[in-house]
This record gives C-alpha cells, sequence and structure tokens, in this order.
C-alpha cells in the first residue's frame, strides 16, 4: 500500500504549547514538509526566536539554536557564513523581527545572505499577551493601545516585505495566509520554493505568512478569519513580490497534493 | 620565524588567523578599526571570511551562530561597542560557547573619547551582560604579549567553552612593535565539537539554548557554569612580579597593560636615582584574579600603589587580595590622559 500522507520527518512528535485556534502549528508543518521533500532535513538549521515560537527548537526535528529578541537574522547570517553547505531558516514573528530585530532582517535581506525567513504577522505580540505590534492595525484594540492604534500617535502598522523589497539585492519575497485550506495550499508553495532558492544558493529568501491570534483579538476562531480577510489582507496584500531569474524547470512537487486529490 | 614590525590591531588580527580561526564578524569603531580592515584585506588569503556587521549587536549574534556551527570566531571592538555586545556575549556564555573578543578599550562613560583608557575593567570583570556569567579576561602590555595571548585565547575558549576577552587599551592597538608569530595552526588539528549544530545527521538534534523555563533547569545551569568558573580560577590564573625579589620593597605598584609597561620605567628611574626598592606587580589575567600570588609580593611591600588610567577601578581586587595588611595608595588618570613614567615617579616620590 502506498503512503499518502504521514507525519513530517522534519517535525518531533511532540504536543506543541499554541493556543487553540493559532496557526504556528499549520506554518511548522509547511516548513517541516518543505525540509522533507527537498531531502535537507540533515544539514539544516533553524534559528527559534523570542515570541510564541520561542519554543519551536522542540518542535522542528533538525539542529536548532534559540536567538535573542530579534536577532535571529543576525545569528543565521553567522551560522551560514561559516558552514555555507548547511541549510539555514529562522522563524520569526511581528515582535521579534518587525521591531526590535529590523535592523537585523533589513541588513540580512541587503546582504543577500542564503538564508530563509519565515515571517508570521499575526499583528500583536502573543507570548506577552496582547500587545501593539508594528504590524497591529490602525484601531486594533491591544494592552498597550487600549483605545485603538491611534496612527497619529503610534504611526501606521509597517509592511515589512514591501520594506525588503525596496532593496536592489535579488531575493525571493512573498505574503501569503494561514487562515483558510486553499490559502495553506499556497502558503505551501512559497515556503517550498523559498528553501528550494536556497538550496540551489540563488538569493535570501523570505516569507511573510499572515496567521491569527484568537487569544489575544479576543475572537473566536471563525471570527478571527473574518478579520483577517476583512482588515489584514486589504493592507497587506498576499502574492510574490520579487522572484530571481533562475533558469530551470518547474517546481514538480510545489503543489504538494497527494495523487488523486 | 624572523620578527616583522607591525601595528598591534593588524597583528592581533594575524594572531587569530595563526590559531585557526577563519571567521569574523565586526562593526568599525576607532581605536580598534585596523582589526577589521587587516581581515578584510587579508583573509582572502588563507580562505576566511570577513563580514562588516550592521552593528556591534548584530555583530556578536554573528559570532553566535559561528560558533554554534563549531567554528573559532572572532570579534574585535571598543568600549561602547562592547557595551552593545553584553546581550550576545550573555546568551552565548549561557550556552557554553567559545569566542574570543577584543575590547581595545577607549576612554568613556559615553561617547568618552578615542584614547586610550583603562575604563573598562569593572565591566569586563564584574558584570558585562545580564545573569550568572564570567568572562575569562587576558589583559597584555606589549604588542607580542597581545598576539600570544590571542592565540592562546581560542584554545582557551575551546577547552572551557566560554568566552574569552582580550583586553588591550587604546595604546596595545595603535602602537607598533617588533613581533614573532607562532605558526599556523593545522585547521585539521583543531579540537572537534560533538554539540555543534551541523546537521542532525545519524544523531538527534544538537540544540543550542539558553532558555530554561523551568526553574530548576535554569538553577542547575547557572551552577555548571559556576563549577567551570571555579576550575577556570584554580588553573587560569596569570601574573607577572617584576623587580620584587630584593628583600623588603619600600613600594610595590600594581598595574595592568600598558600602564604596567610604564610602572616598570618609572621603578626603574626612582631605583636608580633615589635607591630607593620599588616592584611591580602586574595581573595578567584580570578574570581569575591572581589574589594570592599579589597578596605573596605585598607581604613584602611596605605599601601598595594601584596606577590604572581609570578613576580606580581595580582598587577593591587589590584590597581583596591584602585585606587591610598594607596601605593601599591609588593615582590614575583617565579619559585618555596617559600618565608618563615621571608622573608615576613623582608619585612614588611623595
Amino acid at each position: 500500500m502506498k503512503k499518502i500522507f504521514g507525519y513530517p520527518e522534519s517535525l518531533t512528535p511532540s504536543h506543541t504549547h499554541y493556543c487553540p485556534g493559532c496557526t504556528h502549528g499549520t506554518i511548522h508543518r509547511l516548513v517541516a514538509e518543505s525540509l522533507d521533500e527537498l531531502g535537507v532535513r540533515e544539514r539544516t538549521v533553524g534559528i527559534a526566536p523570542v515570541g510564541c515560537s520561542v519554543l519551536a527548537y522542540n518542535y522542528f526535528n533538525c539542529d536548532m539554536f534559540e536567538a535573542a529578541h530579534g536577532r535571529a537574522p543576525a545569528v543565521a547570517t553567522g551560522a551560514k557564513r561559516c558552514r555555507p553547505d548547511l541549510v539555514l531558516f529562522t522563524y520569526q514573528g511581528d515582535g521579534d523581527l518587525a521591531s526590535i530585530g529590523t535592523a537585523e532582517i533589513i541588513h540580512a535581506a541587503n546582504r543577500g545572505e542564503k538564508i530563509t525567513v519565515i515571517f508570521v504577522n499575526n499583528a500583536i505580540y502573543g507570548m506577552t499577551g496582547g500587545q501593539m505590534a508594528p504590524t497591529t492595525m490602525p484601531g486594533q484594540v491591544t494592552t498597550t493601545c487600549p483605545f485603538g492604534r491611534n496612527t497619529e500617535h503610534e504611526g501606521h502598522p509597517i509592511r515589512v516585505v514591501e520594506m525588503i523589497n525596496t532593496l536592489e539585492t535579488p531575493a525571493f519575497l512573498a505574503r501569503v495566509s494561514s487562515h483558510t485550506p486553499l490559502h495553506v495550499i499556497e502558503a505551501k508553495k512559497a515556503i517550498r520554493e523559498a528553501f528550494r532558492l536556497q538550496v540551489e544558493g540563488v538569493c535570501f529568501s523570505m516569507v511573510e505568512v499572515l496567521s491569527i491570534c484568537p487569544t489575544n483579538w479576543g475572537l473566536t476562531t471563525a471570527e478571527s478569519n473574518k478579520w483577517l480577510e476583512e482588515t489584514m489582507m486589504p493592507y497587506y496584500p498576499l502574492g510574490v513580490l520579487k522572484r530571481p531569474a533562475v533558469d530551470r524547470a518547474p517546481d514538480p512537487m510545489a503543489i504538494a497534493l497527494p495523487e488523486g486529490v | 620565524m624572523a620578527k616583522v614590525l607591525m601595528k598591534g590591531c593588524e597583528a592581533i588580527g594575524e594572531a587569530a588567523i595563526r590559531a585557526g580561526c577563519r571567521n569574523f564578524f565586526g562593526y568599525p569603531i576607532t581605536p580598534q578599526t585596523e582589526v577589521p580592515e587587516y581581515l578584510a584585506k587579508r583573509f582572502p588569503e588563507v580562505g576566511g571570511i570577513f563580514v562588516q556587521a550592521e552593528s556591534e549587536v548584530a555583530a556578536i549574534n554573528m559570532l553566535y551562530g559561528g560558533a554554534g556551527v563549531g567554528k573559532r570566531v572572532l570579534t574585535t571592538s571598543s568600549s561602547p561597542g562592547i557595551s552593545l555586545m553584553a546581550e550576545g556575549v550573555s546568551y552565548i556564555a549561557a550556552c557554553h560557547l567559545p569566542i574570543v573578543l577584543v575590547n581595545i578599550v577607549r576612554a568613556g562613560p559615553g561617547l568618552g573619547g578615542i584614547l586610550p583608557a583603562q575604563s573598562d575593567y569593572l565591566q569586563a570583570t564584574k558584570g558585562h551582560g545580564h545573569g550568572d556569567y564570567k568572562l575569562l579576561v587576558l589583559a597584555p602590555s606589549s604588542v607580542q604579549e597581545a598576539v600570544d595571548l590571542i592565540y592562546e585565547a581560542f584554545d582557551l575558549a575551546d577547552q572551557y567553552l566560554t568566552p574569552v576577552m582580550v583586553m588591550g587599551d587604546g595604546m596595545i592597538g595603535q602602537m607598533m612593535e617588533p613581533v614573532e608569530f607562532p605558526e599556523m595552526r593545522d585547521l585539521g588539528s583543531l579540537p572537534s565539537k560533538s554539540w555543534a549544530a551541523t546537521g542532525a545527521r545519524g544523531r538527534k538534534p544538537n540544540i543550542i539554548n539558553s532558555l530554561y523555563l523551568k526553574e530548576e533547569a535554569c538553577n542547575a545551569n547557572s551552577w555548571k557554569l559556576k563549577e567551570k568558573y571555579d576550575e577556570i580560577v584554580k588553573k587560569e590564573k596569570r601574573s607577572e612580579a617584576y623587580a620584587c625579589d630584593d628583600g623588603e620593597l619600600d613600594v610595590l605598584m600594581v598595574a595592568y597593560g600598558t600602564m604596567a609597561r610604564i610602572c616598570k620605567t618609572a621603578a626603574d628611574e626612582v631605583r636608580r636615582e633615589d635607591k630607593k626598592k620599588i616592584g611591580v606587580f602586574r595581573p595578567i589575567s584580570l578574570w581569575p584574579y591572581p589574589y594570592e600570588a599579589l597578596a605573596a609580593e605585598a607581604r613584602k611591600a611596605k605599601r601598595i600603589l594601584v596606577v590604572e588610567m581609570s578613576t580606580g577601578q581595580m582598587v577593591e581586587d587589590v584590597q581583596l587580595a591584602v585585606l587591610g595588611s598594607k596601605p593601599i595608595d591609588f593615582y590614575g588618570e583617565t579619559g585618555g590622559v596617559v600618565p608618563s613614567p615621571d608622573d608615576v615617579a613623582a608619585k612614588l616620590r611623595e
């Protein structure tokens, strides 16, 4: 009998600490499937951030670092420059990457580090209990903007991949979402392509994944999905922003659907 | 090997290469910028990788990554930059990773000045970043000694799996002296690192981590570090006693680095002209501090004079060494003011 679906080898068989409704688990799986399909698990090193996914080093079944808040792209830079044969990825949230780690992500991208960055944007600080993030939407209520984000006072949400897209350095930059099965399939394509480009030594690659946070948004999962679609997606448009020219056949595994589906 | 005339910072860069380091991450800051400049030019000849980081914060985290994948890594900076690196060094120490960092100290606090000073003593020896960790700190007093200590620092870092700091001052970094370099280390002879994050091929994943949410585990890591530091204290104290071997001393000076060298000249001058017996005790390891060796020399002295290019940061350690048995005076200038041998001799004559 042919096995058409299973648990990715690149994930450890553990229960995560993520809240009900959170999409971190799904996004972990997309990363793990990509590593499995590209056959690189045994030469992959991941960098966990500070934030909700701080314990990601327990969930990925590959060598891992736990970095200081925002510094994952610098840690990945050091590791990759010292060992260019390794596959390096960072897994970061919006507080980590878009606030305290802005300098590290911009300069890693600008140097064209051959690393893959998975950036999970749920418009709020989750781990510390729902504070304002640089990606918090105007009017969105958090514990540190209890009357709603006031753009006069806190500025506007930062569109990180658009900002990085202004750099001349070649890169693969995409924004996807994780709130519906169809979006998850598209997210998988982007994440797999991001890793593939690194494995081929082409460029820096980064995928921003829009995610929900029912716990800190104070909404049900269904309401959260609706809020993401109606509030976040118009401001954070989905799609591939930049793709380097690569002379090769299309990825045959890009849509990782099992046979017969 | 024949001696070559070299600037301190450039000699430090070459010594790191000799020690088997092929990865440098750093950020320009006076008065140590000649190290990154030298390595940017020299590394391609030996297959080394030089990265100019966007900040000292990023640079030290690049070292975290490089050390974690098992390579000998170096950064050099000067006082304000070392302050920025405190966060990363704390993580590196907590993760038991070997790195070598060099502080070519300039005057502080704040932006201070770019001239030589010794005002980072307390930062280096008592508390750099957060948490229960220590730096092994070595202080050269010549360009040759800087070369020798850099070469050894990489071995010490690997032996104890800990950050090692070589702390010079602007004088050590900027002056030119003849130096003889040790042999080029065979990269194949460097210690293997089974704990490194190099890909989980045929083994369980290696995790480089300093997060312990369970208090017992966090407590255990701090005590594991302490155990290592106790061993370093036992085995790695280094010092030099200069002109201390002819009976009772009128004055024992205590100084390190460039200041110790100036004190030796002053001691010679006062011995010659005033027929007074003056000795100099020079700590080479600032942490662990050579308390016992200093106490042994201090027993021979009528009084002690601590001389530093700071407002007296090392005095407490000298007090701990002599435990009130001898009077201790202090003479210091800082901000880039370097006392001359005559200045020190005048203090000896007071």
